[in-house]
């Protein structure tokens, strides 16, 4: 997970290819690693491909014997160049005058011969003797050397591997193999799109280690036909596609690529098929540039038409799927047919087979969204709609294809036909700003030098015109359109570790916490000191949440916000109540047998205003406490009463019975009401809910309102005096009507006690023997002081004799 | 009368000296310096004496009245210091039994992370702020130069309530609320919650919590980035943090950096915790993109500013070294007791 953007893609290359456009790069592989990093092009990783590879040459078998006691054994006599050694084998396939790698004794592999997950430090090989035969050293199968056969298609199925004839005998067979050399994984952000091909990657390389850059030199040797004879062009949806370039090629010669393309391919991951595919995979890797190759000879009308598909069409694809259509999905049609969807998949029907003769070659410039959409809809995503989506740069479609065709006919593949179809709309002009160098370095607080800006410029190709003072774009750094881009590419080449540290000056600020969050964190501080632990929950939950509350089938809680692309039907609702998730992180606690747990949780419910939803919704902090085992209802009003406190609400709370909430207990529940406003609720959760999450205990819950508690908070303290003279107080034991609560009688002794009462207290309370059913025990402790004097004894009859003539009008009586 | 004081005193001594508690030394004293006692007594008879030698008899008794005091108090004290310590002696207890704890329950290791990034950057001039969970497209995309075919759009992978409403995905959209107030200098922090489409697994959560922080001043600069963030690092991880700030590319930021930390595991030298790099990755930064300013009507050309967004989850993980992010989300008391 990643603290903000996650963006861009992967990709992997070789450091040999990479070279082959920087001859001068000289660095480890770390230093390569750390060196491409800070500059921006950020590599992940990096695999030597000749690790635990050892003291292996070529050497060539000149004579093959049976071995005298196993069937399944023969003994070789392998020319290493120095000398001519023995070695026993099991392989079936070698013969005399192959040439083969050869492991010597003392030497390492990196694998076993079953091509199984590779050991972390290989193989050593050692000189022995197999079956009473002396064995000095172990011809390797291509597994053995690190690798598979999907990455070298002429190596045996079983067995050693042969090299051609052409490799010297007694040379390093790594490098024979081309396995002297490490691959590369760059992360590649969205923004670089010509990052994505090796030719990108050199030339940051390049300019990162200030060495020159040569890029391939393209120059086509073309027959004397004429593409025009061939094949036409015609773009209906210019806006969708502005380029489309067609190249034909004929005499194709299906075979195999040359070893050097074959690795490099397999280096980045692409499995060689035959020199044709091998090549468009190689210019697509190199460039950038996606290429698609049609059999021209399935192309009616030699007619290549770019236009928009048909709602409901279907058309298949060359895996073989059937893919479904819309109008704002893009077709390569010819003059019958549709015969590929545009930069995702070619179709079955003009699938290059080993039977061609004639290539069309396609290097075009979609829409990216579109490509990414259409991509998205049908549900195919490729390497070449990766690439699409994020938008081509229409000048580097005519360089690929032209480097294809150089590669066809370079490697022997085909005949090039002379001429281009290249059909466009008007091309984007190059970006030019002007050159600022006290901006860039006004905005990096740095101090680098008009030449050094314009050093790496250079590298990069912004041309910078002196007379005009202006800077030029390269049409393939699409990211380059403002100043700010500008300052980046002098910071990214001058060094983001060169640039000083500093802070900020200007205009002073105070840092400040707002007073909802400074409530929230007395919450926090009381709800702990209390023992209750804070929880998370998720904000999104199951609408099925309702009936596990017994929430009445027309209750407004139910008018939850829907997600329209949930991840499923337990995250579709934006909660309207907090109690799932603290009765969900209770019966997490209870499954796992933990006792006597207290949670709280501070986080917002979403009470849509309207739905479906016009605007936002008021998203209400929920101050919720879940207990069970140890404490009761009681324990809870403790929490509540002493955080209201901590926060200056320090008027009397009522609690109303009759809150009316189905998923609590009938008789043990009550609203929270402070100066006539329900600031929330708590109580005993119904069994039943209890039942719902499978939990076989009491559990008591608490919910704040939190917006509503706030307005009557304040950290505003005044000293009262501490008092100086004496208090009485006077104890009563009563015999109460059953139905009479605690709070009544609370609610007659404040009023009636007049200004000498100080505070009550209930002492004890009890039903049972010697109390009349229906009756309860109920004793308070009422203490009276004044603040200017010693109370008199006449006082506090008086106060008290007030009280008890309101408790007899409720039918108590004093117990004698 | 010199012989008999001598052998009073002689005698009170040694009654003293055989004394084996404190009521006997009262005793001592009773018999000694009481009204009936016998230095007492002594004075009494003083008018026996020849007046010329009272003076003189007079000095003599009170001088071994005041040896006896003197010889009596210290041998109470040092009984009463004997009696003290014979009683504690016997009040040993065992230190090792358990405690008796209050049970104070903890705070939830994403909070305790959250509230030393609010204390560092408050302590630098921010102030915190709060912006709705359930936004507008235009302030978590469009404002933040996230046009509606941008690629990004498709990466975050956005939870959408409507076409235009959705949860935000990023922080960075209570920066657009923090501009449009209008009221510069900003130097903000802004904690909260966001939603990515993500299934849930060791190292992801379709929801999770960010800090974004904002400042937009004149002549802010990337190298007030830098060492903003340098300071808030070693706040965070220890005063020998290092810093390492490597280009990225976030489209509402440019130029665009992520900044890696030395690993506090190992310093730097490169540990399994670090997967052997030595660094580890924290935060995304970079200047806030004159787009993103003039959008929110704040001229580029006088202001200049710097914006970060901390992942809080990766925070507490690295900190804490918590393997498994759905712990933070499952609340068991076992895990939460740990903080």
């Amino acid at each position: 997970m990643k603290g903000a953007f996650q963006n861009g893609g992967n990709m992997n290359t070789a450091l040999s290819w990479v070279k082959a456009y920087v001859p001068d790069l000289a660095c480890t592989d770390q230093e390569y690693m750390d060196a491409m990093t800070l500059s921006g092009t950020k590599v992940e990783g990096y695999s030597r491909l000749d690790k635990n590879l050892e003291k292996i040459v070529v050497g060539q078998i000149e004579k093959i014997e049976k071995h005298p006691d196993a069937d399944k054994l023969i003994v070789c006599q392998v020319n290493i160049g120095s000398e001519v050694i023995q070695i026993v084998t099991g392989a079936p396939n070698v013969k005399e005058g192959d040439k083969v790698p050869v492991v010597l004794d003392g030497g390492k592999v990196a694998g076993g011969h079953d091509g199984g997950p590779l050991p972390e430090d290989g193989i050593v090989i050692k000189a022995g003797k197999l079956r009473g035969v002396h064995s000095n050293g172990m011809m390797c199968s291509i597994e053995e050397l690190g690798s598979d056969r999907n990455m070298y298609p002429e190596a045996p199925e079983m067995g050693i591997y042969v090299f051609a004839d052409d490799v010297e005998i007694g040379s390093d067979a790594v490098t024979a193999l081309g396995l002297r050399d490490t691959v590369f994984e760059y992360e590649v952000t969205s923004n670089r799109v010509d990052c994505y091909s090796v030719i990108g990657i050199a030339r940051e390389a390049a300019a990162t280690f200030r060495k020159p850059f040569y890029p391939p030199a393209v120059q086509v040797k073309e027959n004397n036909e004429r593409v025009e004879d061939y094949i036409s062009v015609e773009v209906q949806d210019k806006e969708l596609c502005p380029r489309y370039c067609a190249r034909v090629c004929t005499n194709i010669k299906i075979g195999p690529s040359p070893k050097w393309m074959q690795r490099r391919l397999a280096a980045s991951g692409i499995r060689p098929i035959n020199n044709l595919v091998d090549i468009t995979n190689y210019v697509m890797e190199e460039y950038g540039q996606p290429m698609h190759a049609f059999d021209l000879d399935t192309i009616a009308g030699h007619k290549i038409i770019v236009r928009r598909a048909k709602d409901g069409d279907v058309f298949r694809t060359l895996d073989g799927q059937d893919r479904n259509l819309d109008s704002d999905v893009l077709m390569i049609c010819d003059a019958e047919k549709e015969v590929g969807i545009a930069g995702i998949m070619g179709g079955e029907n003009s699938m290059i087979t080993d039977e061609v003769r004639t290539v069309l070659f396609e290097a075009a410039t979609f829409n990216g969204a579109n490509i990414r959409k259409s991509a998205k809809r049908i549900g195919l995503r490729t390497d070449a709609s990766g690439k699409f989506e994020k938008g081509l740069d229409p000048y580097n479609a005519e360089a690929a294809i032209n480097r294809a065709c150089q590669l066809i006919e370079e490697l022997g593949c085909g005949e090039v036909v002379s001429g281009i179809v290249d059909v466009h709309g008007e091309m984007k002009e190059k970006v030019v700003l002007p050159f600022e160098p006290e901006q860039y370095n006004k905005l990096l607080g740095t101090n680098v030098s008009k030449e050094e800006m314009l050093d790496i410029f250079k590298m990069i190709e912004v041309d910078y015109d002196p007379v005009s003072n202006k800077l030029t774009m390269p049409t393939f750094r699409q990211d380059l359109l403002r100043q700010c881009d500008i300052a980046e590419e002098v910071a990214r080449f001058y060094g983001y570790d060169k640039i000083p540290m500093t802070l900020p000056t200007g205009e002073a600020t105070t840092g400040k916490m707002p007073f909802k969050l400074r409530i929230e964190q007395k919450a926090r501080d009381i709800a702990e000191f209390c023992g209750f632990s804070q929880g998370m929950c998720y904000s999104f939950e199951s609408p099925k949440v309702f009936d596990k509350l017994l929430f009445s089938a027309d209750d407004p809680v139910r008018n939850a916000i829907q997600i329209s692309n949930p991840l499923g039907e337990d995250f579709s609702i934006m909660r309207t109540v907090s109690l799932n998730g603290m009765m969900t992180s209770l019966a997490t606690n209870y499954n796992r047998r933990n006792k006597d747990v207290r949670l709280y949780e501070l986080g917002n419910i979403y009470i849509p205003k309207a739905l479906p939803l016009t605007e936002l919704p008021d998203e209400r902090m929920q101050f919720t406490l879940g207990m069970y085992g140890d404490g009761d209802f009681f324990t809870m009003k403790g929490v509540i009463e002493e955080f209201f406190d901590s926060i200056g609400m320090r008027k009397k709370l009522t609690y109303d019975p009759d809150a009316g909430k189905n998923f609590l207990h009938p008789g043990r529940q009550a609203n929270i009401i402070y100066e006539g406003v329900t600031l929330g609720y708590l109580g005993e959760v119904h069994p039943e809910v209890c039942e719902n999450y499978d939990m076989k205990t009491k559990a008591y819950v608490a919910v704040l309102d939190m917006p509503k508690v706030v307005p009557f908070a304040t950290f505003d303290r005044k000293y009262e005096g501490i008092a100086k003279y004496p208090a009485v107080s006077r104890d009563i034991s009563m015999v109460v009507p059953k139905h009479i609560l605690a709070g009544q009688i609370e609610a007659v002794i404040a009023q009636r006690g007049g200004k000498i009462l100080e505070d009550y207290q209930l002492f004890d309370i009890y039903e049972g023997d010697q109390i009349e059913e229906g009756f309860k025990s109920v004793a308070y402790s009422i203490t009276f002081r004044a603040k200017d004097r010693t109370l008199e004894e006449a006082d506090v009859t008086s106060a008290m004799k007030k009280i008890l003539n309101g408790l007899e009008g409720m039918g108590i009586e004093l117990r004698k | 009368m010199k012989e008999k004081l001598a052998q009073i005193k002689a005698e009170a001594l040694r009654q003293i000296e055989a004394s084996d508690a404190l009521e006997k030394l009262n005793e001592v004293k009773v018999n000694y310096l009481g009204k009936k006692g016998e230095l007492t007594a002594v004075l009494k008879s003083m008018k026996d004496v020849a007046p010329e030698d009272r003076p003189k008899v007079g000095q003599l008794v009170n001088e071994t009245r005041e040896e006896i005091e003197r010889v009596l108090e210290e041998s109470v004290k040092k009984m009463e210091k004997a009696v003290r310590e014979a009683k504690m002696k016997k009040e040993v207890i065992d230190v090792t039994l358990p405690a008796k704890k209050n049970n104070v329950g903890h705070r939830h290791p994403n909070t305790i992370a959250l509230e030393e990034v609010e204390r560092i950057f408050i302590g630098m001039g921010y102030e915190v702020v709060e912006g709705p969970e359930v936004e507008k497209d235009y302030y978590n995309f469009e404002a933040l130069n996230i046009p509606a075919d941008h690629p990004a759009k498709d990466e975050q992978d956005t939870f959408y309530i409507t076409g235009d409403i959705l949860l935000r995905t990023q922080t960075s959209s209570t920066q657009v609320h923090e501009m449009e107030k209008g009221r510069l200098p900003i130097r903000m922090i802004a904690p909260g919650r966001v939603f990515r489409s993500d299934e849930v697994d060791a190292t992801h959560s379709p929801s999770f919590h960010q800090i974004e922080g904002l400042v937009i001043d004149r002549n802010i600069t990337f190298a007030d980035l830098k060492g903003t963030l340098a300071e808030f690092a070693k706040e965070l991880f220890g005063e020998d943090t290092k810093v390492k700030f490597r280009p990225h590319h976030f489209p509402f930021t440019e130029p665009s950096a992520e900044m890696d930390v030395t690993c506090f595991k190992c310093g730097g030298k490169g540990c399994r915790f670090c997967k052997g790099e030595g660094w580890i990755e924290i935060l995304g930064c970079g200047m806030v993109h004159p787009h993103v300013l003039e959008m929110s009507n704040i001229d580029p050309e006088q202001y200049t500013g710097f914006a970060f967004g901390v992942g809080l989850e990766r925070i507490a993980l690295l900190k804490y070294e918590i393997d498994d992010m759905r712990l933070l989300y499952e609340n068991d008391i076992r895990f939460l007791k740990q903080f």
